[in-house]
This record gives C-alpha cells, sequence and structure tokens, in this order.
C-alpha cells in the first residue's frame, strides 16, 4: 500500500489501462490487441483533446468548468463541415472555421461569466442551449460530409503506425511543456491556486482566465472537426459523450478539480483507461444497463483511491 | 443607506425578479391565447413542472450543503423505472426499491464527505449507476402505473389547478422547513461553516446524511409524479433535469458557495424555467431555435441579478 500510494496520481490511468489490455490479451489472445489498441488510440486521441481544453479551464480555479463542449463540438464540426463544402472540400479551410468557432464560442462563454458575473456552470450551461440551437439550424437532421483530404488524415497509417494519434500525442507535449515552463501555464496555475494571491502578483487574472476559455472551446471545435473526419461527418449529438467524459477523464488523469493543479500527460492514460474499458465491456457482452453501473463504480473507486493531487 | 427602511432586502429583491419573469412570460401567452387563463389552461401550462420543483428542491438541498447532483435528473429516471416495474402490481417491492434507493443516494452523500472527494465527480459517476440500474429493471420505455397515481397526477383539485397547489405547498413547507425551524438553521449553518456547526457539538455526518435523505426522498416523490404523468417509465426520461434543476436553484437566488439559497426562489426558477417551454411555442418561435430561446431566457433572468446585486453593493 504505501509503494502504490508514493506512486503520482496522473499514472493511475495508465495503470488502468495497461491492466485491462492484459485482462483482455488473456480472455481473447494476442491477435485482437492490436485493433482493440488502434481504435482506442484514435477515439482516445478525441476525448484527449477535449479534456485538455477542459483541464486548461478547471486548472484556474474552484467553480471554472466549461458545460458547453459538447454543443460547441458538435456546432464547430457543422460549420467547418459547410464551409469546407463551400471551398470546394479544402480541409485547411475547415480546420479554420472549427477552430475559429471554437474560440468565439469560448470568448462568448467567458463574456457572459464575466458580464453577467455568472456561475460558470450556468453561463456555459445557457450558452449551450443557444450553441445547440445554431447547429441544429446548420444542417438538420442530415449529415454533413467531411472533405476527402480530412477522411483520409484521420485514419492515414504510415508503415502501420496511425498519424492522427500520434499528431494528438504532439499537440500534448505543447501543453504539458505550456503548464510547466509557458508564462501563462504558470499564471493560469497560479490564479487557480489562489485568485487574490495570483491578482495582488500582478497578474491580470481576467485575462488569463479568458485564454482558458477560449482555449477551451477550440480543442472542443478541433475534437469536432477530427471527429467528423472520422465517423464519416458532422451529426446531431455527436458530442453528447464528450462532457462527462471528459470531466472524468481531467480527474482521473491527475488534474485537482478544485484547480490550481493540472496534467496534460496524465490525460492520455485516463482516456486510454475509458475508451478500452468501453471495449471491454463489448467484447465481454455485459448488458448495456451493467456496462453504465460498472463504469460508474469505476469513476467513484479510481477519485477515491487515486491520492489528492498536491497543490506545489 | 438613509432610506434603509424602505429599501427592499437583497433576497426579496431576487424574488421578484423570478416572479417578474414569470408573469411576464405568463403575460405574453395569454395575449396570444387569451383561453390559456383558465384552470384548464394553467393545468396544462404548468403539469410538467410539478416532478421538476420537487427535484429542483433536491438540487437545492445538495447545493445548500455546497456541493452538486450531477446526478439527479438519472436519478429520477430510475425512480420512474421502479415505478412503472412494480407499484403496480407489488407496492411492496416497489417501496422497498425506493428506500434501497434512498439509502444508496445517502450513501454517496456520505462516502463523498468521509473521503473528502469532489461531489462533481462522484455525482458524475453515481449517474451512470443510476441510469445502468435503470436500463436494468426496465430496458425499454413503457411498464404500467397505477391508476391511483394517474389519477392523483390529473386530479382537479378545488380552488386552483393542481400544479399550482403543488408549488405552493412545496414552497410554504420548505421555505418553513429552512428558514423557521432550528433544524432548517442548523442545515444551512452546515453549509455555511461547517466547522462551526462542528465545533458547537453537532455530528457532521448526521446532519449531512439527514440532508441526503432529504434530497433523496424529493428525488423519488418527483420520480412517482412524473411517471404519473407519462403514465410509464423511461430510463432517459429527465437528462435535462439534472441541468435545469442547477439553474432553477441559481435563477431562484442561490450560490454555489454553500448556506445561500432560496427555496421559495427554487420554486419560483423551476415555474420559470418549465413555463419557458410552453412560452416559446406559443410565441411560434420555430422548433429548432426553441432550446437556444431557452438559453436566452435563462441570460435574461440572470441578467436581472447583476442589476440587483449593483444596488446591493451602491
Amino acid at each position: 500500500m504505501s509503494a502504490l500510494t508514493r506512486l503520482a496520481p496522473w499514472t493511475y490511468g495508465f495503470i488502468a489501462a495497461v491492466a485491462i489490455l492484459i485482462i483482455m490479451m488473456v480472455a481473447s489472445g494476442v491477435g485482437s490487441l492490436g485493433s482493440v489498441l488502434s481504435t482506442a488510440l484514435i477515439f482516445g486521441a478525441i476525448s484527449v483533446v477535449v479534456a485538455t481544453g477542459q483541464m486548461f479551464v478547471i486548472a484556474t480555479g474552484p467553480g471554472n468548468i466549461d458545460l458547453s463542449v459538447p454543443a460547441v463540438l458538435t456546432l464547430s464540426a457543422y460549420a467547418a463541415m459547410t464551409a469546407a463544402a463551400a471551398s470546394g472540400g479544402s480541409a485547411l479551410v475547415g480546420l479554420v472555421v472549427a477552430l475559429g468557432t471554437g474560440m468565439i464560442a469560448g470568448t462568448l462563454n467567458y463574456g457572459a461569466i464575466l458580464a453577467l458575473r455568472l456561475p460558470p456552470i450556468i453561463a456555459t450551461l445557457a450558452w449551450s442551449f443557444v450553441f445547440q440551437s445554431v447547429a441544429f439550424n446548420f444542417g438538420g437532421e442530415a449529415t454533413l460530409k467531411p472533405p476527402a483530404a480530412l477522411a483520409a488524415f484521420t485514419s492515414f497509417r504510415l508503415a502501420g503506425v496511425q498519424i492522427m494519434p500520434i499528431c494528438i500525442m504532439g499537440l500534448t507535449a505543447v501543453a504539458a511543456l505550456t503548464l510547466t515552463r509557458g508564462v501563462w501555464g504558470r499564471r493560469a496555475l497560479a490564479v487557480g491556486q489562489s485568485e487574490a494571491a495570483a491578482h495582488f502578483a500582478g497578474i491580470r487574472v481576467k485575462r488569463v482566465r479568458l485564454v482558458s476559455y477560449v482555449l477551451c472551446g477550440g480543442a472542443a471545435g478541433l475534437a469536432g472537426y477530427l471527429l467528423a473526419g472520422f465517423t464519416g461527418g458532422a451529426a446531431l449529438n455527436m458530442g453528447d459523450t464528450y462532457l462527462m467524459e471528459a470531466i472524468a477523464i481531467v480527474a482521473l488523469g491527475g488534474t485537482s478539480i478544485a484547480g490550481g493543479q493540472a496534467n496534460a500527460v496524465g490525460i492520455w492514460g485516463a482516456a486510454l483507461f475509458f475508451n478500452l474499458m468501453g471495449t471491454m465491456l463489448n467484447t465481454f457482452q455485459f448488458q448495456a444497463g451493467m456496462r453504465f453501473i460498472i463504469m460508474g463504480a469505476l469513476i467513484i473507486a479510481i477519485v477515491a483511491i487515486v491520492p489528492k493531487p498536491k497543490v506545489r | 443607506m438613509s432610506d434603509k427602511r424602505f429599501r427592499l432586502s437583497h433576497g426579496t429583491l431576487q424574488l421578484l425578479l423570478s416572479a417578474g419573469a414569470l408573469l411576464i412570460m405568463l403575460g405574453a401567452i395569454f395575449h396570444v391565447q387569451p383561453n390559456a387563463m383558465s384552470y384548464f389552461g394553467f393545468t396544462l401550462l404548468f403539469k410538467l413542472s410539478m416532478p421538476l420543483v420537487l427535484a429542483a428542491l433536491a438540487q437545492m438541498m445538495l447545493i445548500l450543503l455546497g456541493d452538486i447532483d450531477l446526478s439527479n435528473g438519472a436519478f429520477v429516471g430510475m425512480v420512474t423505472c421502479i415505478t412503472a416495474v412494480w407499484l403496480d402490481p407489488s407496492p411492496g417491492v416497489a417501496v422497498i426499491a425506493y428506500l434501497a434507493a434512498i439509502a444508496a443516494f445517502v450513501a454517496m452523500g456520505w462516502f463523498t464527505h468521509a473521503r473528502e472527494l469532489p461531489s462533481i465527480i462522484v455525482t458524475l459517476g453515481a449517474s451512470f449507476i443510476w441510469l445502468g440500474i435503470a436500463i436494468t429493471v426496465l430496458p425499454s420505455p413503457g411498464g404500467t402505473v397505477p391508476g391511483w397515481l394517474t389519477g392523483f397526477t390529473g386530479w382537479r383539485p378545488p380552488l386552483l389547478p393542481m400544479p399550482i397547489w403543488v408549488a405552493l405547498i412545496a414552497a410554504a413547507v420548505s421555505q418553513w422547513f429552512l428558514m423557521h425551524t432550528s433544524f432548517g438553521t442548523l442545515l444551512r449553518a452546515t453549509g455555511g461553516n461547517a466547522r462551526a456547526v462542528q465545533k458547537a457539538g453537532w455530528s457532521l455526518s448526521r446532519l449531512r446524511i439527514a440532508i441526503y435523505a432529504m434530497a433523496g426522498g424529493l428525488m423519488v416523490a418527483s420520480g412517482v409524479l412524473l411517471s404519473g404523468i407519462i403514465t410509464s417509465g423511461d430510463p432517459n426520461v429527465a437528462p435535462s433535469y439534472t441541468l435545469l434543476t442547477i439553474g432553477a436553484v441559481i435563477v431562484g437566488g442561490g450560490a454555489f458557495v454553500g448556506g445561500r439559497v432560496s427555496p421559495i426562489g427554487t420554486v419560483l426558477g423551476a415555474l420559470t424555467l418549465s413555463l419557458a417551454g410552453s412560452f416559446l411555442s406559443f410565441m411560434h418561435v420555430p422548433a429548432t431555435w426553441q432550446i437556444g430561446a431557452q438559453g436566452a431566457i435563462l441570460f435574461l433572468v440572470l441578467a436581472g441579478r447583476v442589476i440587483v446585486d449593483r444596488r446591493k453593493l451602491a
């Protein structure tokens, strides 16, 4: 037990993910492992993008959370697919529009928090209703097809290795460096630890928080863009599963929900764990109800077992 | 400061705000459709508010404690499933299942505080558990509810329509209990300053268990009423409750700091949010824009708070 508690909180997701891989290997042989892992990597990568954005917001202090992520993800995907189709199938135009839509949404979120002095939970919730409506009017029930280049990129393999998850790992490295070495990252964590102290230290708290919401929106936009590319288009409700899951991933990844402490690398472990878990429960043919119960119990158990991240 | 006597208190102003929003929407509906201004019209307009009011009060109890319940909707959905499967053929089993559900909710709350876990994550995990149980009990929407229950939710009491009675009684009882009894004061103190309550010799875990038990009981009542209205059970009937109930508590003047909530405000908030849907239909807002317009209404009502807060600072 003492050896267990000495492990850093962010390693727990990786350990759990490896444990599931071993269970699956024992149960269904080494042969199926490759396809299981590659699916988990693709969907895990998209979860990582969403969760990393959410992590930046959560890190800036208690109460900061973005509930509009699913709506922003869907809206960005619709806007990007529409723009890409209008520009003759340009994947780049789609990417720019997706990021732009997400970042505008993030700005609107923080604008409402600031102007109406609302708790972030409520402000982002109210905006998510609006974003959802706009997305609905964009595409209606129809699925908007992704540009060919994007669809090809999301499933492109070089020597059997998927490129998209590798690119996202690069982004994770950038996010980790931003948090540990970047000026904005250090400021965001300082604000998360104590808003008053950060303010007296000369940090522009509002600007730091604004950037975190803009980053979160941009991340949701990117995730929507990639997901639309991989699953064959933008669809309503495509973002729904990414709200609760992303928050759980952030927490399991070693980020303190109270803010002031964040870990970008741990998100990968938690995201892989969640996606592998889903696959495993499917393979073992658990009833849908049982799958949910196990999933929920695991979230609670892991949060209870993982030592609380310490604020440095 | 000199005219202090003539100034309404901060809390009263916030109540007037939610009440004002409610009256404006009702006024607009009656302008478009004067027939709605009747016993029957009110019954229809507010029918779905009955379970929401109770679920919002449950959410309020947890926000009072400084917690938040992201499993509210899933729990209410689970109760509708229990009701649709057992209440008619074997009421005894149903009652035991209700009590077990409340006990599970209390256990979740106790665990959260014993291990000092963030309630946002624990209730998030619990929401999957409630949904899983609901799907196991009732895999697809359906089932039957006893005649007396549909009779009760469709009852036409004297003087006022049923939903209005429910809202009035819920508001009066919860306001009296939380604001005017010594136990209610103790509960508010637990949310506001737990250490002080502990120093004064009270058992914090017992008080928290009491709060979670009351919230669980309110959600069971909400789920039973809801299944009476929809005459069936459905695991996914109320996912929007989680967010609507949090919205109702905040619109009603509550805050996430713990210890600061308003029962009357919460009931008004729940009525406002459930009327918003009917209001938008009456205004002929296209279906695709209705949910966006609900967000806009939420903003408008909350924008009033800024003005109220300014006055307080002035």
